[in-house]
């Protein structure tokens, strides 16, 4: 119960925020933040943890989208069981696209570049079939009702967002302290060394794939309510599968907070450059990625790791227990 | 439909076009099968090698081909300084960071690119651009023939210089044991900025092959590029040979996927095929098993 007190506080320090301010700019750009942050902590899980490197978490996050949207458009159905069937599509995928690869014995790279590859497939598939709207996309209708998972102002929005990304941090503690965990980072140092030692590394990867899945899934129904809009490129697109990896890995992979530090660090870094270089398109992008590069190169451990050596560096008993393990 | 001269046709010509992804693959294979990382900024070097040609042509006259020997030995030197200046100093020597690095290199060229020239996309066109070839029954663009040659005997020389050559032996020395290699006293920091300035000069090579007959714009090399990922994990990863065959077969299928599924469902084909080689055979057609 100890090692949980860190995520109470932040997450109520985040939550007093719309008290402070409802100024719509903020609010909307910490719930892209924490969008992005539960996109990257299922990520984290899989691939910070696990040391398994997908590059198609996209898969999940436009799965969980198109189902959440379709049942609502096309079968009327409750957008707040579509949150929960979205979900269960999301791990559903993970599940399986996880037994195939992990079945025929896929590590490192191979595995990166099948879910890679995944993603693409079911890419290309939804921008042609009639149900999720091929080319058009799909339009969840306006309806501003709680009871409709839609809000008139964002503070809800922000709450719930935050409420999702707070279980995916309570998530991965328990995990963090289970003995699952513990074999989790056993097979991501050496997976060979798991196995003899009697882990039966086959279901610790494929539950955490599918509850890594089920995190993303869960940001993908978020994003189809939040913006009412999906098609083919948006829910399945690679910057989605590159924001699950680069926010996680830019905070510290395989850190509690490592997803949060990494879309925060990610969602200034872009807005700063676009207030910098106003209208020139494409100028902004260049700098974030010269900064990118900067970052990786000054903290190959990412924001926690400069974090604690800061914090341990003056005051060894001063480290906050969140931080632990970078 | 299905005519045995359709099906020549669309032989033929899959091999033509699987020519070219060969050609970004082989960059992509040796790079992977040395340095061992995921190069994401290898189709924005594409472009960039792309547009290059592009205004070769438009700005200076010179047609695509000769420019190859231009572009070819630039985009090494490009390709060598990026290594040892940039990525290889800010990656540290850890996977995951030569990921991001890469990225952040990609999401630069690419925004550059589309800075400088806008989103638009252009073609060039060449007195040669739309003549076609008999061969048999079918008919084949010119473009590709040549390309298709050029590819050919671009893999051959890579082949005999790995094969032959001092820098050939040391390359493969460090692919094969990094610390050994660095024990008889090969520098390699250098061999690895070669490594990638050969992937880089192969990239431009392709570049100059494709602009007579493809359009570019600032992420006209994506397209290519995880077709190439796909062609080095079906090759092997780290083989020249199952890169080029790779390339072949990768162009057949997705000529053959568009003739059954429809032109926009033709690259499902190749990751189908992907997915399905990869699960049963993870370590590629050609590649050693693990």
């Amino acid at each position: 119960v100890k090692t949980y007190w860190p995520i109470i506080l932040v997450v109520v320090l985040l939550a007093i925020v719309p008290f402070v301010t409802t100024s719509n700019v903020v609010l909307n750009f910490l719930i892209t933040t924490l969008l992005i942050a539960l996109v990257g902590q299922g990520w984290n899980l899989l691939g910070g943890y696990g040391g398994q490197y997908s590059f198609g978490h996209a898969a999940f996050f436009g799965t969980a989208a198109y189902t959440t949207a379709i049942l609502q458009v096309q079968y009327g159905i409750n957008a707040w069981l579509g949150l929960l069937a979205g979900i269960f599509a999301g791990a559903l995928v993970g599940a399986v696209i996880g037994i195939l690869c992990f079945r025929s014995g896929l590590r490192g790279s191979y595995f990166s570049l099948v879910t890679l590859a995944f993603a693409e497939v079911l890419r290309i598939v939804s921008s042609v079939t009639p149900i999720t709207g091929a080319g058009v996309g799909t339009l969840i209708k306006l309806d501003l009702r709680p009871e409709a998972f839609q809000f008139q102002s964002r503070a809800p929005f922000y709450w719930i967002v935050l409420a999702l990304f707070a279980l995916s941090l309570l998530i991965v503690r328990a995990a963090e302290n289970s003995r699952f965990g513990a074999y989790l980072v056993a097979i991501r140092e050496n997976e060979d060394a798991a196995s003899a030692l009697g882990i039966n590394t086959f279901a610790v990867k494929l539950t955490a794939m599918t509850v890594s899945a089920a995190i993303t899934a869960a940001a993908g129904c978020f994003y189809a309510q939040y913006f009412l809009f999906i098609d083919a490129a948006i829910a399945y697109g690679p910057w989605i599968s590159i924001d699950a990896l680069l926010a996680p890995i830019v905070g510290g992979a395989g850190t509690l907070f490592a997803s949060l530090l990494g879309a925060l660090v990610i969602k200034v870094l872009g807005e700063a450059t676009k207030l910098l270089t106003g209208d020139a398109p494409g100028l902004d992008l260049v700098i974030y990625g010269i900064v990118l590069i900067a970052v990786v190169g000054l903290a190959p451990r990412g924001v926690a790791g400069v974090l604690t050596t800061l914090l341990r560096r003056p005051v060894r008993a001063l480290a906050k227990p969140g931080h632990d393990n970078a | 439909m299905l005519s045995p001269v359709i099906l020549i046709a669309a032989v033929l010509n899959g091999l033509m076009a699987g020519a070219v992804y060969a050609l970004v693959a082989l960059g992509l294979t040796l790079i992977y099968g040395v340095l061992h990382i995921i190069n994401f900024a290898h189709g924005a070097l594409l472009t960039a090698a792309m547009f290059a040609a592009f205004f070769a042509f438009t700005l200076l006259g010179v047609d695509p081909y000769l420019a190859a020997f231009v572009l070819g030995p630039l985009f090494f030197a490009i390709g060598y300084a990026l290594q040892r200046f940039v990525i290889g100093p800010a990656a540290h020597g850890e996977d995951r960071n030569f990921l991001l690095v890469t990225l952040g290199l990609a999401v630069v060229i690419e925004n550059a690119l589309l800075y400088f020239f806008r989103a638009d996309t252009r073609t060039i066109n060449l007195p040669y651009s739309f003549k076609v070839v008999e061969i048999g029954p079918a008919f084949v663009a010119l473009p590709r023939i040549i390309a298709f040659w050029v590819v050919i005997a671009v893999a051959a020389a890579l082949w005999t210089v790995m094969r032959w050559t001092d820098t050939g032996k040391a390359i493969r020395a460090v692919a094969k044991e990094k610390l050994g290699a660095e024990l008889c006293g090969i520098n390699v920091a250098h061999i690895y900025a070669i490594t990638f300035g050969i992937g880089t000069g192969c990239v431009a090579v392709a570049a100059c092959l494709l602009i007579p007959s493809y359009y570019v714009n600032p992420v006209a090399g994506e397209a290519f590029v995880l077709i190439a990922f796909t062609i080095v994990v079906l090759g092997g990863m780290g083989s020249i040979v199952g890169a080029l065959i790779g390339g072949l077969c990768v162009g057949v299928v997705e000529s053959f996927s568009s003739i059954f599924l429809g032109q926009s469902l033709g690259q499902i084909g190749i990751f189908i095929m992907f997915i399905v080689v990869l699960l049963a055979r993870p370590s590629g057609l050609f590649g050693a098993r693990p």
